[in-house]
């Protein structure tokens, strides 16, 4: 076997060492939330019972900020993959002045977001107190990620070429739509997807503002607990958070990496 | 090798096509092109002379402007959309869909046509074997080198029985040697089909070898149209005999039958019997047209270059009032640096450009 030298060793050490001060805070949460008494420590003993009182008061906020997020990655499939389609194809300035006026919303401020929709929307018939008022903001928060992943791909691509020999043999814009752009886009697609997905059910800044009591998410539930509840509760919270996202991360990932592999 | 797959010979007929961009401009004078069917036409030029716009607009993935119309056989198919034309298109970049297999993207017209799968199988993998690629069926796209990956884009336009097939500097992203190999098989592919081809290239090599006839393009027009024979022994104007090939210039000056020439440059090269009227006249030669002279040359000249090809020496010599000319001797001929040489002109091999 081949001798390691001294700065392989470091390296390695330095690695680790920032693995640990990244993920010790986490752990120490996620224990926290099973933990009996936060106060007396882990010989307290281990518990689900936090958990349990999550899942009894905040259960909603789970299902709601789930809806939200698939809401939401429909919107930016449907509006988002169309709109790259069209900013790829489309060369001149105009194109590029609207691909820089898509990322707006992520270059101004949440809560300047949420208070310019609150101003303007906020009195159309029922809407101020339904979760569609939260699908909106995150609609407008994540279609620009959405835009990026799929157009950087589309460019890389050279989809114009692809749909002339498309149209030679014959196929029409909608056979070549879903038959040859589409499939050749998949990876960005994915990529997009998983930036939606992630970004909507742990937005917070936007939602704060947006929130109703009735139409609470899952961020705005933990900042919530955090601030009126014990802190084995917060964590508990945390920890069913992380179970949550963390499966469907890594579900993404592997579709994700498919697509790579086999365009 | 079916014997029985041969396509229809249809010919394409342009009438007043021009082509003007959004922005004011040019790309293409309004001209006229009868093409017969089953021929192979090559539109031969320099980037940016409407070659590539003609064939577009032949493809129908551009529109003439108002008033060109476009026929395949009496059918005017100026307003058909290229999905509905039936042609069968070769893209530079191959243009090959990534998402499918090397058999999937050859049935993939097939496909749209809605024929049944069997016989779509059937007929992917018999012109999958015409272009000897049988064992690459199941491969995907990026496992195969880019003469493959074109041989499978000829097959993928041709499997679906096109009324043209158009080609578009298809082997212009292969290097020299695969070139070589693939235009050999296209130009048996196109000869064994008879369909009416359509090929854009910037490389004369290419026009000359595939070419039943070359359209030479310049500036948005048609420079001349000739078989290639003509092109290079006859060519129409200045502009064609300085892009195809090599040309020599020389000035002279006729009477009584006889020619004589440089007498621009204060020296006489030659002088020879001339058969034409009186009068300053400006002759071309081309390179193998001048011959080296053991004795009875008709005008010296000094090696200012020699650059040996292989099949031929090719020089480059002065003439003693200093006018440059190139000149082929054989390959194994060795010349010196300021050698000098001996040159016989043959009067049947100058040629002179229409007045």
């Amino acid at each position: 076997m081949r001798r390691r030298g001294l700065s392989f060793w470091a390296q390695l050490a330095f690695t680790l060492l920032l693995c640990a001060f990244l993920v010790t805070p986490i752990i120490l949460s996620m224990l926290a939330g099973v933990t009996a008494n936060y106060f007396v420590g882990l010989k307290s003993g281990l518990t689900l019972r936090w958990v349990e009182e999550v899942w009894r008061l905040y259960a909603d906020t789970i299902f709601l900020s789930l809806r939200i997020a698939f809401a939401c990655l429909g919107c930016t499939l449907l509006l988002g993959v169309p709109a790259a389609y069209a900013l790829a194809r489309r060369q001149g300035p105009a194109a590029r002045l609207a691909e820089e006026l898509l990322m707006m919303p992520v270059a101004v401020p949440g809560l300047a977001t949420a208070l310019a929709l609150i101003v303007t929307y906020g009195g159309v018939g029922d809407l101020r107190s339904s979760w569609l008022f939260i699908l909106i903001g995150h609609v407008l928060f994540t279609l620009p990620f959405m835009v990026r992943s799929v157009l950087a791909v589309m460019t890389s691509v050279d989809l114009r070429t692809l749909e002339e020999a498309a149209a030679s043999l014959g196929a029409g814009f909608a056979r070549r739509f879903f038959g040859v752009v589409l499939p050749n886009c998949a990876s960005g697609i994915l990529a997009g997807s998983l930036m939606v997905l992630t970004l909507s059910v742990g937005e917070f800044n936007l939602t704060w503002l947006l929130h109703t009591p009735m139409t609470k998410t899952l961020p705005v539930g933990l900042a919530d607990s955090y601030a009126s509840l014990r802190i084995e509760v917060g964590s508990a919270y945390t920890l069913v958070f992380f179970l949550m996202i963390v499966p469907s991360l890594i579900l993404l990932q592997a579709l994700a990496r498919r697509a790579r592999s086999n365009p | 090798m079916p014997s029985n797959f041969h396509l229809d010979a249809v010919p394409i007929r342009l009438q007043a096509c021009g082509k003007s961009w959004e922005g004011g401009g040019r790309a293409l004078e309004p001209l006229d092109l009868a093409i017969r069917g089953g021929e192979t036409i090559v539109f031969l030029g320099p980037s940016g002379c409407g070659k590539t716009t003609t064939l577009r607009i032949i493809a129908g993935l551009e529109s003439p402007d108002p008033g060109g119309r476009v026929f395949f056989g009496e059918e005017d198919v100026t307003e058909l959309p290229i999905e509905r034309r039936n042609v069968g298109m070769v893209f530079q970049s191959y243009a090959l869909f990534p998402n499918m297999t090397v058999i999937e993207n050859v049935a993939y017209g097939l496909k749209v046509r809605g024929v049944p799968r069997v016989e779509r199988a059937a007929r992917a993998e018999e012109m999958l074997e015409m272009v000897k690629l049988g064992e690459f069926a199941g491969r995907r796209i990026d496992q195969l080198s880019g003469g493959q990956r074109q041989r499978v884009a000829l097959a993928r336009a041709l499997v679906v029985r096109p009324r043209v097939l158009l080609l578009d500097e298809p082997l212009t992203a292969l290097d020299a040697k695969l070139r070589d190999g693939l235009r050999l098989e296209i130009d048996r592919l196109l000869r064994q089909l008879g369909i009416t081809a359509v090929y854009v290239t910037h490389d004369q090599g290419e026009a000359m070898a595939l070419g039943d006839r070359i359209v030479v393009m310049a500036e948005g027009r048609i420079a001349q149209v000739g078989t290639p024979r003509e092109i290079y022994y006859r060519p129409a104007n200045a502009f064609v005999a300085e892009f195809v090939g090599t040309m020599n210039r020389l000035s002279g000056e006729a009477r009584n039958g006889r020619m004589r020439l440089g007498p621009g440059f204060g020296v006489a090269l030659a002088s020879l019997p001339w058969s034409g009227p009186d009068g300053a006249q400006e002759f071309l030669v081309r390179p193998e047209d001048i011959d080296l002279a053991e004795e009875g040359g008709h005008f010296d000249a000094r090696v200012a270059a020699s650059v040996f090809l292989g099949d031929r020496t090719r020089l480059v010599v002065e003439t003693e009032g200093g006018q440059p000319l190139t000149v082929d001797a054989p390959g194994r001929a060795d010349f010196a640096r300021g050698q000098s040489v001996a040159l016989r002109l043959d009067p049947n091999r100058l040629l002179t450009l229409p007045a």
